[in-house]
């Protein structure tokens, strides 16, 4: 299908060329009439559409019709060119501005100058008088035809118009673009009354302020359980909070540790039993057990063999827990 | 070194398409649909292949030999997927989204050249499907409209993450094509068209990848950012908008978007390739022997083009994600003003040439004589004083752990105190020494 379009662009030049008397080739009409209704119910579309969005869409429809229109009348560049700037940057432009805007925002319809609505208007009937005026009083000469015209390829023979005839209109009307931009500019324009904070400024308040400088402990993962509202067990045995998402805290979702820990032990007292340990007291109760102490000689010092036998976590918090293993630590 | 000029010649486009029939333009058609979607397939695998070796890992391997079906087990999975449409989405908008992203994706390889003319059950035609003197421009505008799809999407899903992606992707859009455009003004100045095949047939003696190349470095840039792949990536940034724009959609038209992104690829390399690296020509060969005519240059094509692909595989193994200020700061601040500067460069070269009817070689010569004159009275211009810094205390520092407020390692001159352990380990050893010991935060 893509191709077919793309031929259909190719086509135009070559097989529907208008007739140099005026009148247009079949293809061009049929073209014409396809489209003609297409941009009539876009441009409604313009005037009707409740979002704004969809406004802008059916305005998009129309310039992207007349750039096939254009096309098919000998002007490809100006159809292209016509897609390129006005479909592609301008229309662009006005989404970014809609969606950074808010797309149901309203108008503000304060006037800020004095009067500016009359201004305005008179404005723009003398800018349309004076059209009327100039069009009314041009003079064309005697058709070439567009095989003439664009006999040196249409890129080609509209640069000579642009850059040779019309030259210094072009000249003014750049320079007009880029005073409204400056202008623009100066509107936008603030001077910096405080030094900017940068990422890295943030960063240092934040850090100056006491904040965590590593990242947080993640949750806790235990034999049968490792669901983000299940605290860690730190080092000492203790649930540590921050490991609970603070949305979780605020909510008061967060799951009790110890029962979780004292799953896994029961399971690691389980198979313990089934091996070679036997739980010895069992009854140590919910206080948080001492770290081991580290043995002068470097020698493994009451570790329980679990190696194949639990999953990892229990090397973490093996000892808390109403009915823990607690004791397997204390033994010499 | 004699660059031709092609602004005087009356033919704008160098291909003929006038012996084409309906029948050969179909076929070009469908030949050029199947091979993009058969490339997708294809880059999916190729990129996850690369990707994993880069990563020191096997990647697909499962299915197919060397796991080339796993992307089209891939598609079937999507295709097979729940289709769901979300709720709040601006329904009309929602499904038309992903089409526009494909169909202007589909459109870009229509005007560009696989190859020189060839007999093709006896008509002789040239391997493209059209040309018209402003083929190049006819690119960027199928690829400025193809980013309303991700727009629209994002937009019409109404969630916040997409929309932040589509927002993120209307400014990048804006500020990349226009060093995307002017990267590409230089090659139209110097071939003197705007026509892919006269483009490549204006690289008969050289690629313009070599005189160009700044517009060159340009265009690889802004390409990828056009693409939106990593680094440039911020319209779909897992990282921070989950996946951006198509945050929202499922089943077959997540997979359009995914089609899309993938074409779109193939078609900014295809034009890099015609454009920059001598479209169909192999170098070294000249362009009369038999490798350079027929159906072999569509090799060559295809060689430049998977070369490039691999690039972006490679960028996005090697490069991390900009931040979107840096991003928006190298557009407008860096990319654009260079381009500016480099196409008037080329047009004053250009027009000193054309008008003063000087010898390239004299220009050059001249052009080098100013560059090392500039060279040699910068070495003239004394250097501006560096604002006096504090000396740098020598010898032994105390090391602060907590410097500047953050936990930081020492500093060459500054040693650790001994860790608590090791002090405690020496303490058993020797109950005699005490010793009294600094606490370490962290440590």
């Amino acid at each position: 299908m893509s191709a077919v379009l793309g031929h259909a662009l190719s086509a135009a030049p070559l097989g529907m060329t208008a007739l140099d008397g005026g009148e247009a080739g079949t293809g061009e009409a049929v073209l014409f009439w396809v489209l003609g209704p297409i941009m009539v119910l876009a441009a409604l579309g313009l005037l009707f559409a409740r979002k704004a969005v969809h406004a802008a869409m059916s305005v998009v429809v129309v310039m992207i019709s007349l750039a096939f229109l254009y096309v098919a009348q000998d002007a490809v560049f100006l159809g292209v060119v016509q897609v390129v700037v006005y479909t592609g940057a301008v229309m662009m432009l006005f989404l970014f501005v809609l969606m950074l805007v808010g797309v149901d925002a309203s108008d503000s319809l304060v006037e800020t100058i004095r009067g500016q609505r009359w201004i305005g208007v008179l404005a723009g009937v003398g800018l349309g008088v004076v059209l009327a005026g100039v069009v009314g009083r041009a003079t064309y000469g005697p058709a070439q035809g567009l095989d003439a015209a664009n006999e040196a390829s249409n890129p080609v023979a509209i640069a000579h118009v642009v850059f040779g005839e019309y030259v210094l209109a072009f000249e003014v009307v750049g320079a007009l673009l880029v005073t409204a931009a400056l202008g623009a500019l100066v509107y936008t324009h603030r001077t910096r009354l405080v030094p900017r904070v940068g990422q890295k400024e943030r960063a240092d308040a934040r850090v100056a302020a006491g904040a965590h400088p590593v990242s947080l402990p993640a949750p806790g993962v235990y034999a049968r359980h490792n669901a983000m509202d299940v605290p860690a067990l730190g080092p000492d045995g203790r649930p540590i909070d921050d490991s609970v998402p603070r949305v979780l805290r605020v909510r008061g979702q967060e799951a009790d540790a110890a029962e979780f820990a004292a799953r896994t032990e029961r399971v690691q007292a389980g198979r313990l039993a089934g091996t070679r340990f036997a739980s010895s007291d069992p009854a140590t109760g919910d206080g948080p057990t001492p770290p081991p102490a580290a043995d002068p000689d470097g020698a493994r010092v009451n570790v329980p063999d679990l190696d194949a036998a639990v999953s990892d976590s229990g090397q973490h918090g093996p000892s808390t827990g109403p009915r823990g293993v607690a004791g397997q630590e204390d033994q010499a | 070194m004699t660059l031709q000029l092609a602004v005087d010649g009356t033919t704008a486009v160098a291909a003929d398409f006038s012996n084409d029939n309906f029948w050969i333009w179909l076929l070009k058609a469908v030949a050029i649909v199947v091979f993009l979607l058969t490339s997708v397939l294809f880059a999916i695998w190729f990129e996850r292949k690369v990707v994993a070796r880069m990563q020191v890992r096997p990647g697909p391997n499962v299915h197919g030999p060397f796991g080339l079906l796993q992307s089209l087990a891939d598609a079937m999975k999507l295709l097979f997927k729940e289709d769901v449409t979300v709720k709040a989405a601006d329904k009309l908008v929602y499904i038309v989204a992903p089409m526009i992203a494909v169909f202007c994706s589909l459109l870009t390889f229509a005007v560009i050249p696989f190859g020189p003319s060839v007999s093709m059950f006896g008509i002789v035609t040239p391997l493209q499907l059209t040309d018209f003197p402003v083929a190049v421009l006819y690119i960027l505008a199928c690829a400025s409209v193809g980013v309303y799809g991700i727009v629209l999407g994002g937009w019409s899903s109404g969630s916040t993450y997409p929309l932040l992606g589509s927002v993120r992707s209307t400014a990048q859009v804006i500020s990349y094509e226009l060093a995307m455009g002017l990267s590409l003004v230089s090659v139209f100045i110097l071939a003197g068209s705007m026509s892919t095949s006269q483009i490549v047939s204006s690289q008969t003696q050289v690629w313009w990848f070599l005189p160009l190349l700044p517009a060159f470095v340009l265009y690889i840039v802004s390409m990828v950012g056009e693409t939106n792949r990593l680094p440039f990536d911020l319209p779909e940034a897992e990282g921070e908008l989950v996946s951006g724009y198509m945050t929202e959609y499922s089943s077959m038209k997540f997979a359009w978007f995914f089609l899309a992104e993938y074409i779109n690829m193939l078609n900014v390399s295809a034009v890099a390739t015609t454009l920059f690296l001598g479209g169909w020509r192999a170098p070294f060969i000249p362009a009369d022997h038999f490798l350079q005519q027929g159906w072999w240059p569509v090799l060559w094509f295809l060689a430049k083009l998977w070369a490039l692909m691999f690039v972006f595989v490679w960028i996005r193994g090697s490069v991390l994600r900009f931040r979107y200020d840096q991003f928006m700061k190298l557009g407008w601040k860096v990319l654009i003003p260079a381009a500016l500067v480099w196409v008037v460069c080329v047009a004053v070269v250009q027009g000193v040439r054309q008008f003063s009817g000087l010898e390239l070689r004299t220009l050059l010569f001249v052009l080098a004589g100013i560059v090392v004159l500039g060279l040699l009275v910068s070495f003239a211009i004394p250097e501006r004083k560096k604002s006096a810094e504090p000396p740098q205390p020598s010898g032994r520092q105390p090391f602060d752990p907590y410097a500047g407020g953050y936990p930081v390692p020492p500093l060459p001159g500054q040693t650790l105190p001994p860790s608590p352990r090791k002090q405690r380990a020496a303490q058993a050893a020797s109950t005699d020494v005490p010793q009294v010991t600094q606490e370490v935060h962290g440590g």
